[in-house]
Parts: structure tokens; C-alpha cells; sequence
């Protein structure tokens, strides 16, 4: 069984995987050093994140056919961690992100996912594109004009060169033009070299040199916490992307695992926390992609690449590295929600802003999220709190019937309340419940008042309607029922 | 006679022209028809229907209520109407399918919302002109 599982998952596409693990590489360089210099790093941890999560999500991930790597969302997360602690508390953040998502798998959190909102992720991933977009105007700074040439030449090769071929990724054609271009030249550009140092060696194991004290893990945890979820979500759509576009299933819960291991080796061998990637998933399963093997065959070809070519990557012109992220942006903003936006109901519209400003001046996607699901909740709440309350006169105006249509819980008691005329003077008041729920203790409290203050006047209450759970919940809290009884 | 169609669609109400018009073609002898439409999602799409209805699952049904209308629409004409949902490149799948089965033609809509898009999508009906074995038909 395990052979004919393994020969499925890693053998059932050798050639198609092989030359789309080859694109990946060739797409993932750019975007490692990107992404590194986003975070404020060596664009070496970039491409060594991206080297250990490859090979340890070929092994171990539970989607077979995604990419995963250092991306936009992770370093967007690491910046202020970078700049206040330095790179070996980042590593350490990174193997305590590992360890978190290896719980959040073995736990089974992945399923909590379901609480965030489409309208928080279409915020998440529009906030992630502007970041991503805003953080390349440093590249312009103190930048002779000719920047603005030759970045807006990498994006006019970017998007017209797939006119021409398809198979070869146009980043790296946009890369290879304007670096020519620049050497060629002799333009008076920043490069890659200028941002960092670029080492041409296979990355070693080391535990990052931090003192292992509370204090650190108080440093350190809530990056790694906010890393962890960002992380999770996005690798899960990202997963769920890999599905659609395959037409196959995948285990949310072994690839939550997988992303926990992969981010620990990233952090031991020297590499910043990484997640899935859609843009590249998209480009391995467009380009012929589908097996674990494709991943592998990109993170060893993307080594590869490194130690033959570091002498020439480090001449990049950040130009050109600028235009590859403003496409990044581009591609990763979702259009559709802001052609869209007069459709949807105004309550999605204004969470979808709230979470893309929180992002915006916080710079913390995970503050993002976390503001758009309170104000998700919070929504719902009002939403499903209008109850409506209609009363009737019986038998001249003796008796008294109350429909209730809604749900009663604690955010629509009040309103509950409200609705019932306590100066009527009655026999008996009949509340029927049929097209209602009793949820929780308010909602008893508020049906104990009711009866209280009605018995107070010697009118009878009775409650009728009342669905099995509703049920069963007032017989075990109902006070005035039970003392009723008593006496 | 044609009696066995594929209709390249991408449900917008473009491709509904093409729809209106393979049903004047065929419509002396309309009880003997059958038309598949087919409809192949993208990776763009794949990642804005997944962004848009949460998963894989929910994408796809969504996607199949899209053509309700459109098949009731063909099925109250009396001809047989089915949809076919396929994965990739749009252009390299339609002819894939196309080759596969036995068609006796083909009807693509050319699709297009401005002059651009008329320049860079009007290639994936010049595709189809060229790739697929049976007669194609392409609406304009």
C-alpha cells in the first residue's frame, strides 16, 4: 500500500513535475530575495527558507502539487522583530512558529479556520497587496530617475512577454533584460549586493544564539503567534486553491503539520518563516505540476541555482526586483472584491475595509484578521438578534398570545422584552415559541422575568412551541419553574 | 446535419449570444440536438472562486448552479442540454476535450470587452479554429 501511495505522490508525473519544479526555482529567486529584503534581512534567508520549506513540504506537507516558500505575508510580519532584535531572534521566532503550527495540526485547529470570514480573507489578501505595494517605495528613494524606467520596463516585459512564450517564467526574463541592461550600461543603480551580503553555500544547521529566557519567549511569542495563524491561513487557501485547480483532495490537518516541520528546519538552517504561495502553487500546477516531487525538484534546483549563479544574483538591480513585487501586489489583489463592491451586503464591504486599515496602520496582518472577525462576530450578533414579537387578544381580550419569530439569546432579550406589554390586564399570556430558539442563559432569564412579573399580577404564563434543545435547556436553568414546583 | 455540439462558454452573458445563435442554427430540427456546453476554470478563477466561496467544494457547485438557467433555457427549447466543468488553460483544454470526443461541430463565442481584450482573448477562438478536428463555428 505505502509503495503504491508513494509511487502516486512522488512518481505518477515525472517529467511534467520535473520541468515544473524547474519554473518554480527559476520564479522563486526574485521573490526569496524580495521577501528577504521586505523583512530586512540577507537575501540569503529568503533563499534558504525557500530551499529547507521546498524540500521539507515535498516530505512532509499534506498537498501535494503546492509550493511552499518564504513569502510577503510572512516577512511583512517580521519587520519591526528584525529591526528592534536582529536576525537570530527571527530564527528563533521561526522554529517556535514550527512548533506552534505542529499543534495547531496535531490539535486539529485547522478547522477554527472556518470562523474567519470570506470577507476577513478577501480583506487579508488585499491589505497583504498593498503592504507588499508600499514597501517597495524605499527602493525609490535617493534613486536616480531612471529607476522609474527601468522598473516600469520590467512590468512592460512581465506582462507582454507570456505573448511570446509561456513556458518560461517572464519574471526571470524581466530579471535577466534589465540586469543586462544595467551592467551593460553602466547604470548607477542599487543591487542585490547593496542590500545585503549573498553567501554561496549550502546552508548549515545551527541553533540561532539567543538567550533562552522568558524574556526572550515574551519577545518572540507574540510574532510567532501571529506567524503561525497568517501562515496557516494562507497555506490553507492556498491549498484549497491547489484542490480546485486538481480537481483532488488533500489533508489540511498533515499540511498544517508539514508547515510547523518545515519552518522548523527553515529557522535551524538559517532561513526566516515561510507558508504556501498561491502565485507560484498557480505557476507549478499551470506549468505541468502536480506530485510532492515537483516541490523537491524546485528547492534543489532553486540550491542549485544559488551556488552556481550567486556571483551574477547579487548584481540584480533592485529596479528590476521592485517591478517583480508591484506585479506580486498586482496579482495578489482581489480585484473582483472592488468591481464587486456594490453587491455585496454593506456589512461585508465595511469588514472587508476594517480588516485591509487595520492592516494598513498596524502593519500587522494577524491585527487584521483578528478585528475583522471581532467585527464579523459583532455583525452576525445584531444581525441575528432582530427578533419580532407580534401580540394578539383571545377570548375577549381575557388572554393574550405572543408570537416570537427569532432567535433569543443574550443580544436580543432586550428587544424581546420590549415588545411584551406588561400593563395588560390578563388571565393568561401564551408565548409561543415555535419560530424561535431559546440559546442561552439570557434568553432563560429573560422568560423567567417575563413569568415573574406576570405571575406578580396573577397572570398565568405558558410557553408553547418550544423546540427539543430549547426545551431542555429551560428545564435545566429555569429558576422560577423550579421553585415553582418546590413550593 | 449537427446534432452533436460543444459549446465553449464562460458564462458571462457574451457567450449567451453564442447560446442564442447555435439554437437559430439548429432549430428545423431541433429534437434531434444535443448540446454540451463547456466551461474550463482557469488558475485566476480557481483562486478567485476559492477566495470567493471558501473552498474547493463550495467553488465547484457554485459553479454548476451557474449554467442552471442556461440548461433549462435549452431543455425548454426540447433539445438536450448537459455541462461539462474542466480544469487549465482555456483554450488547450477546450481542444483536448474536443479531439477526445465525437462532436459533429463546435461553436465558441468571441468573447472580448474591449479592444484589448478582443486582441489578446480573440486568440483563444483562433486556437480553437485551428486545433479542433471538427467544423468550429466561432460567434462574434
Amino acid at each position: 500500500m505505502y509503495r503504491a501511495m508513494f509511487q502516486e505522490q512522488w512518481l505518477s508525473n515525472i517529467k511534467g513535475d520535473v520541468l515544473a519544479g524547474i519554473v518554480v526555482a527559476l520564479a522563486l529567486i526574485p521573490e526569496s530575495i524580495a521577501f528577504s529584503i521586505i523583512a530586512g534581512v540577507d537575501p540569503m534567508v529568503g533563499l534558504y527558507a525557500s530551499f529547507c520549506i521546498c524540500i521539507v513540504i515535498a516530505l512532509t506537507g499534506g498537498r501535494p502539487g503546492m509550493i511552499s516558500g518564504a513569502t510577503g505575508a510572512m516577512a511583512l510580519l517580521m519587520t519591526t522583530l528584525v529591526a528592534q532584535y536582529g536576525l537570530s531572534y527571527l530564527l528563533a521566532t521561526t522554529i517556535l512558529t514550527g512548533i506552534l503550527q505542529i499543534l495547531f495540526g496535531l490539535f486539529q485547529l485547522a478547522r477554527f479556520m472556518k470562523f474567519i470570514p470570506k470577507s476577513v480573507m478577501v480583506g487579508f489578501v488585499n491589505a497583504l497587496a498593498i503592504l507588499i505595494f508600499t514597501s517597495q517605495f524605499q527602493h525609490f528613494q535617493d534613486e536616480s530617475p531612471i529607476i522609474f524606467v527601468l522598473t516600469g520596463l520590467t512590468l512592460a516585459i512581465i506582462y507582454l512577454f507570456p505573448y511570446f512564450n509561456k513556458s518560461i517564467p517572464s519574471t526571470l526574463v524581466a530579471i535577466i533584460v534589465i540586469s543586462i541592461l544595467v551592467i551593460t550600461m553602466n547604470i548607477e543603480v542599487r543591487t542585490v549586493g547593496d542590500m545585503g551580503e549573498l553567501t554561496r553555500t549550502l546552508p548549515v544547521l545551527a541553533l540561532p544564539e539567543i538567550p533562552l529566557t522568558i524574556e526572550t519567549l515574551r519577545i518572540i511569542l507574540p510574532y510567532a503567534l501571529a506567524l503561525t495563524i497568517v501562515g496557516l491561513l494562507e497555506s490553507l487557501l492556498t491549498a484549497s486553491i491547489v484542490d480546485d485547480m486538481t480537481e483532488t483532495e488533500s489533508n489540511k490537518n498533515q499540511e498544517s503539520r508539514g508547515q510547523g516541520l518545515a519552518n522548523i528546519a527553515a529557522g535551524l538552517f538559517g532561513g526566516m518563516a515561510g507558508c504556501g504561495m498561491i502565485g507560484q502553487s498557480v505557476i507549478n500546477v499551470k506549468s505541468g505540476g502536480c506530485t510532492r516531487l515537483a516541490s523537491l525538484i524546485a528547492g534543489l534546483f532553486l540550491m542549485f541555482l544559488i551556488i552556481v549563479l550567486g556571483a551574477i544574483v547579487v548584481q540584480i538591480p533592485m529596479a528590476a526586483l521592485a517591478g517583480i513585487m508591484i506585479m506580486v501586489s498586482i496579482g495578489t489583489f482581489n480585484w473582483y472584491s472592488l468591481t464587486n463592491i456594490h453587491k455585496v451586503p454593506l456589512t461585508d464591504a465595511v469588514i472587508m475595509g476594517v480588516t485591509v486599515l487595520t492592516v494598513i496602520f498596524t502593519h500587522n496582518l494577524a491585527y487584521g484578521v483578528l478585528a475583522g472577525v471581532l467585527l464579523s462576530m459583532i455583525v452576525f450578533a445584531v444581525k441575528i438578534s432582530k427578533i419580532r414579537v407580534l401580540g394578539l387578544y383571545m377570548d375577549e381580550g381575557t388572554r393574550k398570545i405572543y408570537y416570537v419569530q427569532g432567535q433569543l439569546f443574550f443580544a436580543s432579550v432586550t428587544e424581546f422584552l420590549d415588545n411584551i406589554d406588561f400593563n395588560d390586564e390578563l388571565e393568561e399570556v401564551v408565548i409561543d415559541l415555535t419560530e424561535s430558539h431559546l440559546w442561552d442563559d439570557s434568553a432563560i432569564g429573560a422568560l423567567d422575568r417575563l413569568e415573574t412579573k406576570f405571575k406578580g399580577k396573577g397572570t398565568s404564563v405558558r410557553f408553547i412551541g418550544l423546540n427539543g434543545e430549547s426545551n431542555r435547556l429551560l428545564e435545566r436553568l429555569s429558576s422560577v419553574r423550579r421553585n415553582a414546583e418546590h413550593s | 446535419m449537427y446534432t452533436n455540439i460543444l459549446l465553449a462558454t464562460d458564462g458571462s452573458a457574451h457567450s449567451k449570444r453564442a447560446i442564442e445563435e447555435t439554437l437559430k442554427m439548429v432549430d428545423p430540427y431541433k429534437n434531434h440536438v444535443r448540446i454540451d456546453l463547456i466551461y474550463v476554470v482557469d488558475g485566476e478563477t480557481s483562486k478567485e472562486d476559492v477566495l470567493k466561496y471558501g473552498d474547493s467544494h463550495t467553488a465547484s457547485m457554485k459553479r454548476k448552479e451557474k449554467f442552471f438557467d442556461t440548461l433549462s433555457f435549452i431543455e425548454e427549447r426540447g433539445m438536450k442540454a448537459d455541462v461539462i466543468i474542466q480544469h487549465g488553460e482555456p483554450a488547450e483544454t477546450i481542444i483536448e476535450y474536443a479531439n477526445a470526443h465525437e462532436y459533429d461541430c463546435v461553436v465558441a463565442g468571441s468573447r472580448g470587452k474591449n479592444k484589448l481584450q478582443t486582441w489578446m482573448l480573440g486568440s483563444v477562438s483562433h486556437k480553437l479554429v485551428k486545433y479542433i478536428q471538427a467544423p468550429v463555428i466561432v460567434v462574434k
